[in-house]
């Protein structure tokens, strides 16, 4: 049933939030440490487990992929409720600080990404959702 | 006319459904015959959608963008934090397992660079603007790191509320420039490929200017980089108030 596959999502988003929150106030921090990339991880795990045992017909996968997919809309509904009036009033301050940090930062990911190991092997590409363009 | 704003109002997250689809529908179209398909579709409908958002600000002065207007409240519960990471979760469900395992320490290193380099610039334009205290500096600093560290942080040391408004301006224009200028240096960056997928997430912190980034850049890169960034805001939160406070107070005295 594609709902087993929603539920087990769920599951693993509650569960991951909840360890980042207890995670969060064992060292102290006011806020959620990592909560949904525990989740990620959880469902990741999950998922592994239950495809070697068989327990993963294409229907409970359907249950996850529906919300994968769905994942560009919800990122464009973000957007559109995101408080750019304030960002554009923060002034050369908020907009020198922001504006450096993306250059320094691009430039790092340059550096990394340029002196990292080729990556040749494209397997990664193999079963995802493509782009349904 | 009024009864299909009724209808609207009463199905908040259905219209939002509705309003989002139109927009992908248009974007794709201006994608595939204004561009040439040169700019990825998502990369529009989100301009798009933040173009709506400042014009929802300045309609109804609020702070949640477009879903202020009572219509458009659904685009607020369907791109909330909850419906966000809801679908990032679900995102996990495509990762190598092997990819993302090879790229662990790296992206560990990119964490902590995301969390220092931001700061480092922002504490420094921060001082050279004429905020020469340490509260001032480092709240200003975590702003630049990630707008949900910014205001933790400047709460945890006691900055005064325009600072914390000014951080979290900071991190808002980050996340923005971070979710329109991805697709654009893509090349630059090397984004091409899980590793960098991760060192991205790491690099350019914020959970939402990451996923919009990469979703705008290549679909099938979004777990990899959202299971990085989504340490971001708790590393930076437990860093800001202790380690970066005192080493910008041991600085600047």
């Amino acid at each position: 049933m594609i709902i087993y596959g929603t539920a087990i999502l769920a599951a693993c988003h509650l569960l991951g939030v909840y360890i980042g929150d207890l995670l969060g106030s064992l060292i102290g921090v006011k806020a959620n440490v990592g909560g949904v990339g525990i989740a990620m991880m959880l469902l990741i795990a999950v998922r592994v487990y239950l495809h070697k045992r068989g327990l993963m017909p294409d229907t409970t996968e359907a249950g996850v992929g529906f919300w994968a997919a769905m994942y560009i809309p919800v990122v464009v509904a973000m957007a559109a409720q995101q408080n750019v009036v304030a960002a554009l009033k923060g002034g050369p301050v908020a907009l020198i600080s922001a504006l450096g940090a993306v250059i320094l930062c691009a430039c790092v990911i340059a550096l990394i990404n340029r002196t990292g190991p080729k990556n040749q092997d494209s397997s990664w590409q193999v079963g995802t959702v493509a782009d349904e363009t | 006319m009024e009864m299909i704003e009724h209808a609207l109002r009463e199905n908040p997250l259905v219209a939002a459904f509705a309003f989002v689809g139109i927009i992908m529908w248009i974007s794709v179209h201006l994608s595939r015959h204004l561009t040439f398909g040169r700019v990825h579709g998502s990369a529009i409908a989100i301009v798009i959608g933040l173009g709506l958002a400042y014009w929802g600000g300045i309609q109804t002065g609020g702070a949640k963008g477009l879903a202020d207007l009572k219509i458009f409240a659904g685009i607020g519960l369907m791109g909330g934090a909850m419906m966000r990471d809801f679908a990032i979760v679900a995102t996990a469900f495509e990762v190598h397992v092997d990819e993302a395992k090879k790229a662990g320490m790296v992206g560990v290193m990119a964490l902590l660079l995301g969390t220092i380099i931001p700061f480092v610039v922002g504490a420094s334009v921060a001082w050279s603007m004429g905020y020469r205290d340490a509260v001032a500096m480092t709240t200003i600093g975590a702003g630049a790191v990630t707008y949900i560290v910014g205001p933790v942080t400047g709460a945890a040391i006691g900055a005064s509320s325009d600072l914390m408004a000014l951080s979290i301006a900071t991190g808002l224009i980050k996340a923005i420039m971070v979710m329109v200028f991805t697709p654009a240096l893509a090349g630059f960056m090397g984004l091409n490929n899980p590793r960098s997928a991760m060192v991205f997430g790491g690099l350019a912190g914020t959970v939402s200017g990451v996923s919009a980034g990469l979703a705008a850049t290549d679909r099938r890169l979004v777990p990899y980089g959202a299971l990085v960034a989504t340490f971001h805001t708790g590393l930076g939160c437990l860093m800001g108030p202790s380690v970066l406070f005192l080493a910008t107070k041991a600085l600047v005295g």
